[in-house]
């Protein structure tokens, strides 16, 4: 692996090719927030509020920091008034679905954020996918996934396989940035008719 | 059919099919593309067998069923060859006229004929009439002439030289440089230079490299694609092997939507084809070069046609984007270097092989060269496809070509670009039509749909209702996009009800900042445009709704209102009659009067109304007059001839 060297808010910070501006960042105790990163997952990129600034050849965009694969020379920018007003705008999007959450709620303090901006919508879910991606590349059990798309999208166990595997794991449960408490009401609709353990 | 194992032999056999074909030869095409199929071109051309048979003839005249060539206005169309005699909206009881008449003794069926409306003189010729007389049909030209199942008709034509000219003349160096000169850009949407593209994935390192071609066509309203799959594969097809020879592709794929079968189909046909005359799979015509394509379906998600969730989707997983922010030519289906294009880019590939990149740089503007094809539709004289050189303007297509706006209304907009593009007031109607030219206006060429809007649309409506098709259509994997379009749509809808609040567009426009700057892939990113454009060209139609509760269109149902003016009421019963929510109340002689409460604002009273009474009225942002006193709506009648 080939080193790199870039710059964060003004730092030069020596990385590896291959890493992400997000994994840079973080090797120097620079914070981005992430809603949909994992360390043991594969960059996924849907939740953009790790959104920062890159300038490469004098050109600057705004890129998603979990994605972006480091580049030698280029400046980066974790924090701007432009950041600050998308990831404000992300989390009250956010907070429509899961005012309560936690994780959403210390984020909305530091941005700003107001969760009443959006009417409130029935679920819980702010579809970070880590529930779906950790069943799939760690457990490899592809108990949970996606269905639908667009804005009907939402998250929802597969019976036949929850049936015989999510009993014992549940280890997605407390990754749910909105409480465990989507991923358990989707598991219990899920045996209805069935129960635990019963095949 | 034996293989063509060299350019010699394709050139032989080329001269052989015109020997067997001359130019004066008689031939029958009936357009059997999917528009003229849904008009009834179907029975056309069983009427046109059954009656050559019995008439003897069709031993002498060969009839084929072609591909679209474009005025699907008009279909079924019929076209007579050599004389190049074009019939239009064909129907079965008119073969036997013309069998008889124009293919027995040459004579022309006038009243099948196009009719110029501004001359009023009939139209003999396919050419001469004005709908195709202002376009250059360089790719969509040959569908009328070609049989899109047999690979002869396009070798006829010259069909598979480039591919000849490109294996045994060119080097792939020297084919690049001659694409990058032609300075083509990709007719998709997003117009990236095609030989730029071209050249990331030839220089990317790596053995195993695609070629794809993109025909996951899905802008509402849009059919150019599927015109030049269906009409024309083998011109998609020999362009997409001189891009694998360009690259060093062994594998390409065409991405079709599975809503096309006749599209499937025909591009199925034609690899088949092409593999038996050996122009296609191992040592194409024995230049030792080997290609093979696959077919892939797409499984009807418009998301799919963004480059990197359609080569998700060929890998077999769901068809998501992903980032990209290492180009897909360089790292694309199973993160190998992968050039897709659109249909029609892949189309002009032979072109610009065959008559050179100064050819081809001779249409068009500075930054958009070439021709390219529209799908004219909405409220428009002439729908149908239109190919004309990059640059002509909006005015040219819509009035000289599209034959203007149907039953003397006003001009108001016209969409371009999809559901990522934007809508174009009359002010601009004499923009170039060009890459940038569109891009600069607020809207964007995106892959050729054109919507044309009259007076009675509203701009509001519209915007709502791409977004309404974009929330279905978006993957929803992520926020800016999945979120911020449902915040949109729910907005636009309010306003459209008369139910907007105070800051409710401030709130559009930050969400529109966010979908554009933050989504993960160009769907979310443009997906505002229907808005933002509207927004700017058409704002007085925002405030009207949001201020006034009124929809200066009189379009949206919440905000209008019916009624019947009682000076010009004749009651004549008929919209009585007709309302289908028992809303109006009256009787002979007894004006009519609508029940507001009742109404369900569906319009039809306005429509039955004779016109020469015209007393139904449609209102909005005013209050409706009250009705009469039930005394004063007898009608007392002076009987003519008392």
């Amino acid at each position: 692996m080939r080193s790199v060297v870039l710059e964060i808010d003004g730092r030069e910070v020596g990385a590896k090719e291959g890493m992400t501006i997000l994994d840079a960042a973080r090797s120097v105790g620079i914070q981005i927030p992430t809603l949909c990163h994992h360390e043991k997952l594969e960059p996924y990129g849907a939740c953009r509020i790790c959104t920062v600034e890159v300038e490469s050849r004098g050109r600057s965009r705004l890129v998603a920091s979990c994605v972006y694969p480091v580049e030698e020379g280029i400046s980066v920018r974790t924090r701007s008034e432009k950041i600050d007003r998308l990831r404000k705008m992300i989390l009250q999007l956010l907070l429509a679905h899961a005012p309560d959450s936690p994780v959403l709620k210390e984020l909305a303090q530091e941005y700003g954020a107001k969760e009443d901006i959006f009417d409130k919508e029935p679920s819980f879910c702010i579809h970070c996918g880590l529930c779906v991606r950790y069943c799939a590349e760690v457990k490899k059990l592809n108990a949970v996934g996606f269905v639908g798309r667009g804005t009907k999208r939402e998250i929802a166990f597969v019976p036949e396989v929850a049936s015989k595997v999510c009993w014992d794991c549940k280890e997605c449960f407390p990754l749910c940035p909105t409480s465990a408490l989507q991923a358990a009401y989707m598991l219990v609709e899920a045996f209805a008719g069935s129960g635990p353990g019963v095949d | 059919m034996a293989r063509l194992n060299s350019p010699q032999e394709l050139h032989r056999f080329q001269e052989e099919l015109l020997s067997r074909r001359p130019s004066t030869a008689s031939f029958v095409s009936i357009c059997a593309g999917t528009g003229c199929l849904a008009a009834g071109a179907k029975e056309v051309i069983a009427a046109f067998k059954e009656e050559m048979e019995k008439s003897g003839i069709a031993a002498k005249i060969q009839s084929k069923e072609t591909g679209c060539p474009g005025f699907c206005e008009r279909g079924p169309v019929v076209v007579i060859y050599p004389e190049e005699i074009c019939y239009l909206q064909v129907a079965p009881q008119d073969v036997p006229e013309i069998v008889a008449e124009t293919l027995m003794n040459r004579k022309v069926v006038d009243r099948l004929l196009y009719v110029d409306p501004a001359t009023k003189k009939r139209v003999q010729r396919e050419s001469e009439i004005p709908f195709y007389k202002k376009q250059v049909r360089n790719l969509i030209g040959n569908n009328i002439r070609i049989d899109p199942r047999n690979i002869e008709d396009y070798i006829a034509l010259g069909g598979y030289t480039a591919l000849a000219k490109a294996l045994f003349q060119m080097t792939p160096e020297e084919v690049l440089q001659e694409v990058k000169r032609s300075q083509l850009r990709g007719r998709g949407g997003g117009g990236f230079p095609t030989g730029r593209k071209w050249e990331e994935s030839r220089n990317a390192p790596g053995d195993v490299k695609y070629v794809i071609v993109n025909a996951d066509e899905g802008d509402p309203g849009a059919f150019m694609d599927r015109a030049l799959l269906e009409g024309n594969p083998h011109s998609v097809l020999e362009g997409l092997i001189i891009g694998a020879y360009v690259v060093g592709a062994h594998q390409g794929f065409v991405y079709v939507r599975q809503e096309y079968p006749l599209a499937v189909e025909n591009i199925t046909i034609a690899i088949r084809q092409a593999e038996e005359y050996g122009l296609l799979g191992e040592n194409i015509l024995g230049s030792g070069f080997h290609f093979r394509v696959k077919v892939h379906q797409g499984a009807g998600a418009f998301v799919s046609g963004e480059s990197s969730a359609l080569m998700t989707a060929i890998e077999g997983k769901v068809g998501e984007p992903r980032p990209k922010y290492i180009h897909t030519a360089i790292k694309g289906v199973w993160d190998r270097p992968s050039v897709l294009n659109n249909v029609e880019t892949w189309a002009n590939i032979p072109l610009i092989i065959n008559k050179g990149a100064s050819w081809f740089t001779q249409f068009g503007t500075d930054g958009s060269k070439g021709t390219k094809i529209f799908s004219l539709v909405g409220k428009i004289n002439n729908t149908g496809l239109v190919e004309v050189p990059m640059g002509v303007t909006l005015r040219e297509i819509i009035y000289e070509i599209g034959g203007g706006i149907p039953r003397g209304k006003e001009f108001k907009a016209v969409q371009t670009g999809g559901p990522s593009g934007g809508c174009l007031p009359a002010e601009l109607l004499d923009l170039k039509v060009g890459f940038d030219e569109l891009t600069q206006a607020g809207s964007m060429m995106g892959s050729g749909g054109m919507i044309v809007m009259d007076e009675d649309t509203c701009m509001v409506d519209v915007a709502r209702y791409f977004l309404d098709f974009l929330s279905e259509e978006s993957c929803g994997k992520c926020v800016p996009c999945r979120e911020g379009i449902r915040q949109m749509l729910k907005l636009l809808t309010a306003i459209t009800e008369g139910k907007a609040k105070e800051g409710d567009l401030q709130l559009l426009v930050d969400l529109a900042e966010v979908a554009c700057d933050a989504s993960l892939c160009a769907l979310g990113r443009t997906a505002p445009n229907p808005f933002l454009s509207t927004l700017k060209y058409f704002a007085s139609e925002y405030e009207a709704h949001i201020k006034e509760r009124r929809c200066p269109a009189l379009s949206c149902k919440a905000l209008v209102s019916y009624y019947i003016d009682p000076e010009r009421c004749q009651a004549c019963l008929r919209c009585l009659r007709s309302c289908p929510a028992q809303a109006i109340s009256g009787a002979k002689d007894t004006i009519h009067v609508i029940d507001q409460d009742k109404c369900t604002r569906c319009g039809t009273c306005l429509e039955v109304c004779p016109p020469r009474f015209a007393a139904v009225r449609k209102v909005s942002g005013e209050p409706v007059p009250p009705p009469l006193p039930e005394e004063k709506r007898i009608i007392v009648r002076e009987r003519e001839g008392k």
